[in-house]
């Protein structure tokens, strides 16, 4: 057996508990699954079926962790897991499952097999087998602290970039302000305007904050490709910052996976709860609704609709919130079939949009999408995940649609008070 | 072995044996299952879904809204077979008898007819769904030996019980040893096939409803 197999045999046998056990033990190939995969209903071929992907992780459960199958392999039967098959399943583990979680939602016996799959990753990577695109963006976080390669000067330029825009002052390093602004590479990169519009909304409600010059990135690559350690690296960049400034809050921006990382991930990998709270920015301006001190005037009567993005919604618990805050600036709001927690995957989360191998793929997935959104007859859709947007973008474009995106955050700032505003 | 003697034995020590094995065998598959336990999670979560594990283990009962216009036949197949079995095995008269006389718990039977109709519609729907399984693309993919083999244990009580019931097919004494038999087989093999699922479920929907509600997620 060779070193990797054996590193990535391990990292299965580590993730192994309860929970795992008793999910194989419970699944009657009823195939149920299948049908809430958009990997599935858009390729049909059978291999999609989400409790098919973890297949090497039930091997390896059923010969070690179970009575009948210990005995198998005592007298030299039962099923092994070799590399070339963890080889072979690398596509189905990561290019087909973007932990958007439909699968553990509509499981009859109640099966997690998004937490499974998240699991089998950690040792998919020990082996050697994850896809080239996440191992690059885990090197750049090692490397130059960022999956994107995205450094201290790029993120400044944003920020003064911002301020010109605005006209408003953001504070860094500003230590003892309530809240604490973290960015998603993919705004640093492409949607910069979600921290000017935040800047606008807090000068607004009045809310003391800053950004951090050691901590502005939320992206984790680590969770997406499935090595504790490196996810662990970057969520303690965000902790140790935080802490140090002595913020209550940590926003987590608008991406999904980042969330999860930060909010539900992140204590457990460094092994002990935060002295601050994670508030999602949809929370926390919904929040700020609610108490009055988010003002805004006119509503777009444009038709407009609303993506769902997976971590946040279906995985996240924050549903009704992105739907008042739209409703506050939009007169002609539209729900997709099938949207909140029931909504389809961009087909880019959990690390898949990374995967350039993937990318057919993902345009072939993306057809759910796409009837989704032609479905409401909205020109515009909107959304609170900067990945999300980016590969609906790129959908979009593939499929020559000429539906137009925003991020929720931004949409609000458009239609802030004027005098609080200006 | 005359027929009697074939009760006789599937009554008394077959169904020792049988329940011994069974219950050893769910003892231990449990212990395989918690032995491994579970880290506690030190995220903070969300107030007040600390029940959504026991909820989840009721609500998962009910079909997937969006799922149910995608993939009916397996919801329809699926819910026939499961409650048929239930009710013929809980409120035929005879088996209420024997509840009665073994633990010494008792409730009243439905009528005869109508457990027997429901038992008819439950051997219907298993039939379809072992076609259905052969005939599907997913359900022939997943399907291992285990599939066909608890196919085969469930349909044998449910079929034995109805022939003996009406006489059918072979002496009725002989028919009910088989039935008998058939049931014991069934709870030897349960801990063991994906038959085992019965009482996992409610365990595995139990974390999965946790882990939901732990971050405030619908369930």
């Amino acid at each position: 057996m060779s070193a990797s197999l054996e590193r990535g045999l391990n990292a299965f046998r580590e993730v192994m508990d309860a929970p795992i056990a008793s999910f194989f033990n419970s699944c009657v190939h009823c195939g149920l699954c299948a049908d809430a995969c958009l990997f599935h209903t858009e390729t049909g071929d059978p291999k999609y079926t989400p409790i098919h992907k973890l297949e090497p992780l039930r091997k390896l459960w059923k010969r070690e962790y179970t009575v009948l199958g210990k005995l198998a392999s005592l007298v030299g039967l039962g099923e092994t897991v070799s590399d070339v098959e963890l080889e072979e399943w690398s596509p189905l583990v990561y290019d087909s499952c973007t932990l958007c979680g439909r699968c553990t939602l509509v499981c009859p016996v109640g099966n997690d097999i998004t937490y499974m799959i998240r699991k089998m990753r950690e040792g998919m990577a020990a082996a050697g087998h994850a896809p080239a695109g996440l191992v690059e963006a885990s090197r750049r976080t090692i490397e130059l602290g960022s999956p994107m390669g995205i450094k201290l000067k790029a993120f400044m330029a944003q920020v003064h970039g911002q301020e010109e825009e605005t006209g408003i002052e953001i504070p860094v390093d500003k230590a003892g302000t309530d809240y604490l602004v973290i960015m998603s590479s993919m705004e640093i990169l492409g949607y910069p305007e979600y921290l000017g519009s935040l800047a606008r909304i807090f000068r607004q409600a009045g809310i003391s904050w800053t950004v951090s010059s050691e901590a502005f990135e939320a992206t984790n690559s680590g969770i997406q490709i499935g090595v504790s350690d490196i996810a662990r690296q970057i969520v303690s960049r965000v902790v140790d910052a935080a802490e140090q400034l002595g913020v209550k809050y940590v926003i987590s921006p608008e991406c999904g996976h980042a969330f999860s990382a930060l909010r539900w991930e992140g204590p457990n990998l460094i092994g002990r709860p935060y002295k601050f709270e994670v508030v999602h920015v949809l929370e926390l301006l919904d929040q700020l609704r609610k108490d009055g001190r988010l003002k805004t005037e006119g509503k777009t009567d444009k038709a407009l609709t609303l993506h769902d993005p997976c971590q946040i919604v279906r995985r996240g618990g924050i549903v009704a919130e992105p739907r008042n805050l739209v409703n506050m600036v939009a007169s002609d709001f539209r729900e997709m079939e099938d949207p909140g927690m029931y909504n389809w995957c961009c087909g880019g989360g959990g690390g898949v949009s990374a995967i350039t191998g993937a990318e057919e793929l993902r345009f072939k997935v993306f057809r759910i999408k796409k009837r989704q959104i032609e479905g409401t007859g909205a020109g515009t859709m909107v959304t609170a995940c900067a990945n999300c947007r980016n590969v609906l973008e790129e959908g979009l474009e593939h499929y020559k649609m000429d539906t137009r995106m925003i991020g929720i955050t931004e949409l609000v700032a458009e239609h802030l008070k004027q005098e609080d505003a200006s | 072995m005359s027929d009697m003697a074939l009760l006789l034995w599937a009554r008394g020590p077959g169904l020792q044996i049988a329940l011994t094995v069974f219950i050893i065998g769910m003892l231990l598959k449990l212990f395989e299952i918690f032995s491994l336990g579970r880290k506690k999670d030190l995220s903070t979560p969300r107030p007040g879904k600390a029940w959504s594990g026991w909820k989840t283990i009721f609500s998962r009962s009910l079909p997937d809204r969006t799922l149910l216009k995608r993939t009916f036949p397996t919801y329809l197949m699926g819910y026939t077979f499961h409650i048929g079995f239930f009710i013929a095995l809980l409120f035929f008269a005879p088996h209420i008898e024997l509840f009665r006389k073994t633990v010494g718990l008792g409730w009243p039977a439905l009528p005869t007819t109508l457990v027997d109709g429901v038992t008819l519609l439950s051997i219907v729907a298993l039939l379809l769904m072992l076609g259905y399984r052969l005939y599907h693309p997913v359900k022939r993919f997943l399907s291992t030996f285990d599939d066909y083999a608890s196919w085969a244990l469930t349909m044998a009580p449910l079929l034995s019980g109805y022939l003996a019931v009406h006489h059918l097919l072979l002496p009725y004494t002989l028919m009910l040893a088989i039935h008998i038999l058939s049931v014991e087989l069934l709870l030897v093999f349960m801990p063991f096939t994906k038959l085992f699922h019965t009482v996992s479920l409610f365990i595995s929907r139990w974390y999965n409803g946790d882990a939901l509600g732990h971050k405030g997620a619908r369930l």
